[in-house]
């Protein structure tokens, strides 16, 4: 009960400052915030939760699963072979020092500024640095203690790639996970900046260019939301996921 | 009685890092299907990298570890190992019921031996809480049970009660060989300590410091049934325990 109150005290605090700042300030670019609450069901109808936000939503998960399970299998690959690693390790620095969004002219010269293929391209390839390199870490972070005894114990190929290296990774497989997924939202709104004429961030873009302060700023609001709300999933499954992660180190922090 | 383990003009050299370490001159011996023999030799002798070579974890410099005639190149099977870093040994993301099981379960009735085996180190209350949520010397039976379960027929130990206290220690010393004369496996344990290696063993190898040879080889001439107080007050006990010593003194010393 205390923690939930906590965690709702300070966004309330500043959802009153923004709606009593605003009514007072009468700025044509900050409207009131009781107007921009007013046009929200309007301007987030049934038409554009289909036809935008789910479209988009539905790109990035996409985009971040291709993320997901290409960098998990090619950073397991890399970080267990010493020569593949070796061989790996100048074209991952090259590709990591690339801004994402950069590459999204080059891609859609590939692929087509408009249809789904370059925006999900863009966030796989944005996604995939981070899971890649924090696997390839995780990867060789596993105990040697732990390795000597699966091999020890003979350990086939699967026990071995399930219950040594992809547990053993999986701290830092979740670390990478969860700064991919705010790139991927980030990746989800630029991707649609270019040339695309649906999809959430495209159409904040229009709002904007419109001038239509207040549904811009909805949709500011609606953004926010799904970011609190793509965390709080992402906090459960890392809760179930890495439970003996967190009790460990809490047994460790106490002993 | 047929040969078990036979560990021929073993040396091992680490090399790298810009030095060699000659951690292994010159090693040989041989151990018997069904004994327990015990080795000791000042910290940095070179134990554990012993161990390892006979575990196939390690590849030697020279000479030849043999299994029941054959050639030690991988972990052989048939072959346990007890770590002495027995906390890093277990799966922290795996309950101690599975830990016990994970080598196990393609086999038959791998359950009831995983029961069996906690059983016989009084585990079966914690098979379903997580290594990390008990003590080192409840771990440590763990990595034991683990190793019974196996049903190997050489189990090696590392200086496995290192760092339990006394009486859990004594209880572990007690454990071993009442499940060693049970089981009739041939075990090789590492311990420096001296008092450990008599009441353990039937034999007791006594290194020489680094660069390591076999000092001394021996026989410890108790009755088979040891109990802690009447064997380790014994005359015969302290008879050949300072033998021991005064061997393990001079190792020290030739340095
Ligand atoms: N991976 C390694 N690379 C280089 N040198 C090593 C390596 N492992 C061990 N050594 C060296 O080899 C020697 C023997 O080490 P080892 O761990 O086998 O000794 P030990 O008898 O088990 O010691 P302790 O009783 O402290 O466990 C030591 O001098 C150590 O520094
Ligand atoms: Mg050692």
């Amino acid at each position: 009960m205390r923690r939930v109150l906590l965690a709702v005290a300070l966004p309330a605090v500043l959802i009153a400052v923004w709606w009593v700042v605003s009514a007072l300030a009468g700025s044509f670019f900050w409207p009131p915030l009781s107007t921009v609450l007013a046009v929200f069901p309007e301007t987030w109808n049934a038409d554009r939760i289909v036809g935008d936000v789910l479209p988009s939503l539905a790109r990035l998960a996409i985009g971040y699963l291709i993320a997901l399970v290409g960098g998990v299998v090619l950073g397991v690959a890399i970080g267990s072979f010493r020569t593949l690693r070796a061989m790996a390790e100048p074209v991952l620095e090259f590709f990591r020092a690339l801004p994402p969004p950069v590459l999204i002219p080059v891609i859609a010269l590939f692929a087509g500024y408009t249809g789904w293929t370059s925006k999900i391209v863009t966030i796989a390839l944005g996604c995939l640095w981070p899971i890649l390199l924090n696997t390839v870490d995780g990867v060789r972070s596993v105990d040697e203690v732990l390795r000597d005894t699966a091999r020890s114990y003979r350990l086939g190929p699967v026990d071995r790639f399930l219950h040594v290296v992809l547990r053993g990774a999986s701290p830092r497989i979740v670390t990478g996970a969860r700064q991919a997924l705010s790139i991927g939202v980030i990746l989800m709104v630029i991707s649609e900046l270019f040339g695309a004429n649906r999809g959430l961030g495209a159409t904040i873009v229009q709002f904007q260019r419109g001038f239509e302060v207040p549904e811009m700023w909805t949709g500011i609001i609606l953004l926010g939301l799904l970011g609190v709300v793509l965390s709080v999933l992402f906090r459960l499954v890392e809760n179930w996921t890495l439970a003996w992660y967190h009790g460990q180190r809490q047994a460790e922090r106490k002993g | 009685m047929a040969v078990s383990l036979d560990v021929d003009g073993l040396a091992k050299t680490y090399t790298g890092h810009g030095r060699d370490v000659e951690a292994i001159r010159d090693l040989t011996f041989k151990v018997q299907q069904g004994e327990l023999v015990c080795v000791v030799g000042p910290s940095g002798a070179g134990k554990t990298t012993l161990l390892r070579c006979i575990a196939g974890l390690l590849d030697s410099s020279g000479g030849q570890v043999r299994l029941d005639g054959v050639p030690v190149t991988e972990p052989p099977p048939g072959m346990a190992v007890v770590f002495q870093e027995y906390g890093r040994s277990l799966f922290p993301w795996l309950t101690v019921r599975k830990n016990v099981e994970l080598p196990i379960k393609s086999r038959p009735a791998f359950r009831k031996s995983a029961e069996a085996a906690l059983e016989a180190v009084g585990l079966s209350d914690s098979a379903d809480a997580h290594p990390w949520q008990l003590s080192g010397g409840m771990q440590q039976r763990v990595a034991i049970a683990r190793a019974i379960a196996y049903e190997p027929s050489v189990l090696l130990m590392d200086e496995p009660f290192a760092a339990v206290d006394a009486q859990t220690r004594a209880d572990l010393e007690d454990l071993v060989r009442t499940l060693w004369r049970r089981l009739g496996i041939t075990i090789v344990f590492v311990t420096h300590d001296i008092d450990e290696s008599v009441y353990l063993g039937q034999r007791v190898l006594v290194l020489s410091n680094r660069p390591t040879t076999v000092l001394a080889d021996v026989p410890v001439d108790l009755p088979e049934e040891r109990t802690q107080l009447e064997t380790r007050s014994s005359p015969a006990f302290a008879e050949i325990r300072s033998q021991v010593w005064t061997l393990v003194q001079q190792a020290k010393k030739d340095s």
